[in-house]
């Protein structure tokens, strides 16, 4: 696109595109506060449930940055992820792409050109996977479904078979990686401030630019964003772009937290991820949600695997309290979508 | 102008991605760049009269496909075994997670007519029909490790003690605790898949030997034998518990993840026990000031035995330390305690993870 049509539409785009931006924006406030108070609510229950039963082992300072800490490589994934699906698509490959981008960043290869070009490797990988699956959907016309189904496939093959199926360790020389999750700021690992600033650049994208926005249009109703003047293609491509990107930050946490590379990383990584979206308050048909919500939903989610380690309960237990939360979350999320109307 | 510097930003990006692309083929290969890895130890051994050359035979050989760095080492070793026999004619199927193919490459062996099969099967009763079939087209069945229930499925059956394996760590785990006086020790169990009888074994065998001192499990948890959940698992079980005074973790490989855990965690107060025995888990046995002290072994050089076994069924002969003319019908192998007094006789038998 040449430079004077992009400059006659773009305040176009912006006029037609304030208004109902604005309104609908209005109503998803009232909406999103009601079910941010509700996640808010949740959580408060489960750290009143864990005051109660653990009251030494809870409410300390090292529980809640153990808790952050674990929460922050979905947490990254999750940003991605609520982009992905407010724009009207889905991201079934990020577990699998974070676990290509772990063990190409840590092949001897990779390694011996140390830490900062293992993390810009993870990056490149995970950004390329997304480039491939957007472009897939964009420009190839796959239901992002089947397209990213077949990534998730195709990037653990990719990983096992680089890896040869075998865990690679972090080299000595490279125990820089490994740091960011020993050494703390204020009390906290360096992971948990990447996951903070991705959160942040990601509330910032979201809801204050017009790539937010477009987002939000796109996902609600392509055909009317492209009768805007939105480039809808492109703006998916770079959607799934940017969810391959935080699959690779998201590598670079696990190397830091396991100190491994290894195509088992981030196994049913696509479900947490989704479902925290969705318990968000996010809309899987698109258009509407929160990144907000979504971090709220995945803290829900590690405080649940916390507490029930912690009073040393059966895991299996667990994967239903997690089934049991999703289906009540989305049953709330149907009646508030109907009260307003 | 907003469109235009996006636009711009865009660009930057695919630029980068080209360029990095470039960087990034040359970032695949996993080659040591000095061949000294232990990656490429084998174990193999030589035995006595028995390792003269004899009639010539062809080994099936059948394993799951490795996601695993113990199930990697089964194919290889069993691989490198077979090399250093003149007489042998190594056949391996595409090792495979899936039921269905593996009996159907278990057939394309039998039709094939190898002389013996040494079958690791993904599911001993899933895999049991089809192992008969191959008994009863006079072909012997060198069962390894996870075993068929019908006796008439197989020749030999060789594998690990899981039960074992618990027994070992709770041994060594209570003299320790004995010698340095504790009275009611917190003792952590980190397990691998709860739900497999292999891991109910290890925490029976784990629990009836630490009885015999008066000690018991203070909490145990599941993790899926891959590294994350190891780490994700030790991370909320240090948060449990304050004051630890023993902790055995039944996989090496997902030991990584929870040595991690423990340095993350700056928790130093406690004595670690690993399992499996891989060679990373021995280096940092040997290096001294780990919390991890000693691992006890359920070896997959078991895979090199069962090769060796099954070249002897082969050709008739019977096991040259025995008396009887033929292979025992079921060999159990002990699981050893490797600590910083023996690591360096175990060193070369460890596994890469």
């Amino acid at each position: 696109m040449d430079a004077p049509t992009s400059q006659d539409t773009a305040p176009r785009t912006k006029q037609q595109g304030d208004r109902p931006y604005t309104r609908s924006m209005m109503m998803l406030g009232r909406l999103g506060e009601a079910r941010h108070v509700g996640l808010v609510l949740a959580l408060v229950i489960l750290a009143v449930i864990g005051v109660v039963t653990q009251p030494d082992n809870f409410a300390t300072s090292s529980n809640v940055v153990s808790i952050l800490a674990l929460a922050s490589t979905i947490g990254v994934i999750t940003v991605g992820a609520t982009f992905v699906i407010i724009g009207g698509g889905i991201d079934l490959s990020v577990g699998a792409v974070m676990a290509l981008a772990s063990v190409w960043a840590t092949t001897l290869a990779t390694q011996s050109y140390g830490p900062y070009v293992m993390a810009l490797c993870a990056i490149l990988v995970g950004t390329g996977a997304g480039l491939v699956n957007g472009i897939l959907i964009a420009y190839g016309r796959l239901v992002p479904f089947i397209a990213t189904l077949a990534m998730l496939v195709a990037a653990r093959g990719l990983a096992q078979r680089m890896s040869d199926r075998r865990t690679q360790l972090l080299q000595p020389e490279n125990n820089a990686i490994e740091s960011l999750s020993t050494t703390r700021v204020l009390g906290l690992p360096l992971v948990v401030f990447i996951f903070a600033a991705v959160a942040l650049i990601g509330w910032l994208v979201l809801n204050r630019t017009t790539f937010g926005r477009r987002t939000f249009a796109v996902g609600g109703n392509p055909e009317a964003a492209r009768l805007a003047g939105i480039n809808v293609r492109r703006h998916t491509l770079l959607l799934y772009a940017l969810s391959g990107l935080c699959c690779g930050i998201a590598a670079i946490i696990i190397m830091a937290r396991t100190t491994t590379g290894s195509s088992t990383h981030g196994d049913l990584y696509e479900l947490d991820a989704i479902a925290a979206v969705i318990i968000g308050g996010t809309l899987l048909t698109g258009g509407r949600g929160t990144l907000v919500g979504s971090i709220l939903g995945l803290l829900v989610f590690t405080m649940i695997t916390n507490l029930f380690i912690l009073n040393g309960l059966d895991t299996s237990d667990q994967l239903i309290a997690k089934g049991v939360i999703i289906v009540i979350a989305v049953l709330l999320q149907r009646r508030g979508l109907r009260s307003p109307t | 102008m907003a469109e235009h510097s996006s636009l711009d930003r865009r660009g930057f990006v695919f630029a980068g991605a080209v360029l990095g692309a470039g960087t990034l083929a040359a970032c695949t290969s996993n080659e040591p760049e000095n061949d000294n890895s232990s990656s490429q130890q084998q174990n193999v051994s030589t035995g006595g009269d028995n390792d003269r050359p004899g009639r010539r035979v062809t080994i099936g050989f059948s394993a799951p496909a490795a996601d695993h760095g113990w199930i990697a080492a089964i194919a290889k070793n069993a691989q490198a075994q077979a090399r250093r026999y003149s007489d042998v004619t190594f056949r391996p199927v595409e090792p495979t997670n899936d039921i269905n193919q593996q009996i159907s490459a278990v057939e394309s062996l039998i039709s094939q007519k190898v002389n013996v099969l040494v079958l690791l099967p993904n599911d001993g009763e899933q895999l049991n029909q089809v192992a008969r079939k191959a008994t009863d087209a006079g072909i012997p069945v060198v069962n390894l490790d996870r075993i068929f229930p019908d006796k008439l499925a197989y020749r030999t059956w060789i594998g690990g003690d899981n039960y074992g394996m618990g027994v070992a760590a709770g041994h060594y785990v209570g003299t320790r605790l004995r010698q340095k006086g504790v009275a009611n020790p917190v003792i952590v169990e980190i397990q691998g898949i709860a739900t497999l009888p292999l891991t109910q074994d290890r925490s029976k065998g784990f629990a009836d030997a630490l009885k015999t001192y008066g000690f018991s499990v203070t909490a145990k948890q599941d993790a899926k034998f891959t590294v994350e959940t190891g780490n994700q698992v030790a991370s909320n079980l240090l948060q449990a518990h304050k004051k630890i005074d023993a902790l055995w973790n039944h996989d090496d490989d997902q030991g990584v993840g929870v040595l991690a855990a423990i340095k993350q965690a700056g928790r130093r107060e406690f004595f670690m026990v690993g399992g499996a025995g891989s060679a990373n888990a021995m280096r940092e046995i040997k290096s001294g000031n780990s919390v991890l002290e000693a691992t006890v072994t359920y070896s997959p050089t078991m895979a090199s035995s069962a090769v060796r076994i099954a070249r002897l069924i082969a050709q008739g002969k019977g096991m040259s330390d025995l008396v009887e003319q033929g292979v025992p019908q079921s060999i159990t192998l002990a699981s050893e305690t490797i600590s910083r007094q023996n690591v360096d006789r175990y060193l070369p038998l460890g596994f890469e993870s």
